[in-house]
């Protein structure tokens, strides 16, 4: 067999993108050997958890369907509750795999080769347990096929100019294009496992979802421009998918709803909390799977960068909202802003302002981004900051409106609070399969990121600009 | 088919023999690594895939399509009064639009590539060589396929060879 030698690291010039200096048989070793060996008893007892979770989910959903959404706490003038703002709270963590896919490709950020393909996956279950919600959210959800545009027993046809609506595309198509950008770039590391596999039917599973891919340039230069093209679209779905979820409250008139500073506002919360969870998953990945030299304190450290900085956009767009409220000279608008800092919701705020304002500013200290412990913690801290941002949105604005005797405070039910934990059980089961069956780093962009993948020439041929080549 | 397959080091021994073929007028050959490797379509002396202009393409149709298709239901079969807004309004009716193209041009990225490579194909000779399956791996191999117009058994292994090909194998359909 060919061993290709990886070279001498102490002619690097930046610092290693994979510690360790492995070979390329080394990177196939590592990550296929997570798919290949027999499943840890840990597994077993995680999965039993998440699992029940989400059992708990399906039940309490069945009940739901029998009983109607009176179950939980909606009344009036409360009729959005922990339903929207589950929904929004997930659409969001997804964008931050979308972000790392896509974006950090076309920026061509080499680091991203070890990250990518599970934040990708951590994207798509994340969609998944996002449009669970608005699907059940709705008092008929028998009817809920009216968002099709389809010849339906009424004539009628879906309202265009409804965000509602523009959800159900946006989100819809943000799922698919997710999940064929996550599928193509998974058909190399397939393909990898299928050569592998001993058991003829991995063999053959494998094989059928690998397509019979050979690795010839012939099939790489379609498949990088492919992979370009869908970078490129995905790129733009991350910004204007939260966007549209976001004129879901901003197109209505409500005070502390109807504010055009909400999308931008709503995108950089989603990055935000999709990189705290992502960073959550991806401690947990590398301390278990023993990952350190793919995932090392470097893209920790980066992302805990880009933590810092969409958290200071968040917070600076906090800042705005209150600024405004009281420049517009708004009476519904300044109340509402006050009653959420010291009206009955003001728990819920101040949980909000540590976990998304304060939390963050830990990490402009080198020696805190770099301590796992602390980013772990300050990740999930910051996560459930935007869980409450969502609720203080919703709920506080929806609670007091315009008119005082139409108010009341909004009381969650078991109910309630069981879907929301029940849809983490969904999310986590779902990571936990991918993480048993499928490749979770990308080997085939590991090894080509590798200091030995490419060699440089000093002729004519290295100047030429290929197909697709955004790989740095 | 029969296909002529031929190992080689490393990234560069597979450039420079993906060269010496192309300088030597075979056009039917592929050179297979585990990771794309940078400069191999000049040295191979193949062009741009066609992929961006078809995925270009069906977003344009995809774009069209959504704006007539709102206009049409909104504007023409069943006019709904929604607060006395215009029927037709293409600033409401983008989001559903963008959506739409993006959509569409997913879908003609990733079919369009699997057509064009002609995938699924799980019966290729290839395959049935043991040694090729390192190529997810480490391994770089080069393979000239008898539907080449230069393809000659002895010529063409011979070539191979002279490039630094290791481990030649000859694989039938």
């Amino acid at each position: 067999m060919n061993i290709i030698k990886a070279p001498d690291i102490s002619k690097m010039h930046e610092q290693p993108l994979i510690a360790g200096n492995p070979s390329f048989h080394d990177v196939t070793e590592k990550i296929s050997g997570v798919v290949e060996s027999g499943t840890p008893k840990l597994w077993y007892a995680l999965i039993s958890i998440t699992g029940l979770l989400a059992l708990m989910f399906f039940i309490i959903l069945g009940h739901l369907f029998l009983t109607g959404i009176g179950i939980w706490g909606l009344q009036i003038p409360v009729g959005w509750g922990f339903d929207i703002t589950n929904f929004v709270f997930w659409v969001g963590i997804g964008h931050a795999g979308t972000l790392i896919s896509a974006i950090l490709f076309l920026l061509r950020q080499r680091w991203r080769t070890s990250i990518n393909r599970f934040a990708e996956a951590m994207t798509i279950f994340a969609v998944i347990c996002a449009g669970i919600f608005p699907a059940i959210h709705v008092g008929r959800p028998w009817l809920l096929f009216y968002v099709f545009p389809v010849p339906n027993q009424m004539s009628v046809w879906p309202n265009f100019r409804s965000p509602l609506l523009w959800d159900f595309f946006a989100v819809g198509t943000y799922f698919t294009c997710s999940l064929l950008f996550w599928y193509l770039g998974m058909i190399p590391d397939l393909a990898t496992i299928r050569n592998r596999a001993k058991n003829r039917i991995k063999k053959i599973i494998y094989g059928i979802f690998a397509l019979g891919w050979r690795g010839g340039n012939r099939q790489w230069r379609h498949y990088e421009l492919a992979y370009l093209l869908l970078a490129g679209i995905s790129t733009p779905l991350v910004l204007s998918v939260h966007s549209v979820v976001s004129t879901d409250f901003s197109v209505s008139v409500l005070p502390g709803w109807h504010s055009t500073i909400f999308p931008p506002y709503f995108v950089a919360g989603a990055i935000f909390s999709g990189f705290a969870m992502v960073l959550t998953l991806a401690i947990i990945a590398r301390k278990a799977f023993r990952l350190d030299n793919y995932i090392t304190l470097n893209h920790l450290d980066k992302m805990n960068k880009i933590i810092l900085v969409t958290g200071l956009m968040v917070s600076y767009s906090y800042i705005v909202e209150f600024f405004m409220a009281w420049y517009s000279g708004n009476l519904y608008e300044r109340f509402t802003f006050w009653s959420r800092a010291t009206g009955p919701y003001a728990w819920a705020f101040w949980i909000m302002v540590f976990c998304n304002v304060v939390v963050p500013q830990i990490f402009w200290s080198k020696k805190l981004r770099s301590h796992i412990a602390v980013m772990f913690v300050a990740s999930i801290l910051i996560n459930i900051g935007m869980w409450f941002e969502r609720y203080v949105i919703i709920v506080s604005s929806l609670s007091q409106d315009f008119l005082p005797s139409s108010w009341q405070y909004f009381k969650p039910t078991i109910y309630d609070i069981g879907m929301l934990i029940g849809s983490f059980g969904i999310f986590l089961t779902l990571f936990l399969l991918f993480v048993r069956f499928l490749p979770m780093v990308a080997m085939s962009e590991v090894k080509a990121v590798l200091p030995q993948a490419n060699i440089r020439h000093h002729g004519p041929e290295a100047a030429e600009l290929e197909t697709g080549k955004v790989r740095g | 088919m029969q296909v002529i397959l031929g190992q080689f080091d490393g990234p560069e021994a597979l450039l420079d023999a993906a060269r010496g073929f192309r300088d030597a007028g075979y056009r039917k050959f592929d050179c297979h690594s585990p990771y794309p490797i940078h400069g191999m379509n000049s040295a191979m002396g193949v062009t741009r895939s066609s992929l961006g202009f078809i995925a270009g393409t069906v977003a344009a149709i995809g774009l069209l399509g959504a704006f007539y298709m709102q206009y049409w239901m909104s504007a023409v079969d069943y006019k709904v009064i929604i607060s006395g807004k215009p029927f037709n309004s293409f600033q409401a009716f983008l989001p559903v639009v963008f959506a739409v193209a993006v959509l569409l041009s997913a879908f003609a990225a990733f079919i369009g590539s699997m057509v064009l490579n002609r995938l699924p194909r799980h019966n290729h000779p290839l395959f049935s060589s043991r040694n090729f399956e390192s190529v997810t791996d480490d391994g770089f191999f080069m393979s000239v396929e008898s539907g080449d117009l230069k393809y000659d058994l002895k010529k063409t292994r011979e070539l191979l060879q002279s490039l630094g090909g290791t481990n030649v194998e000859v694989l039938e359909t």
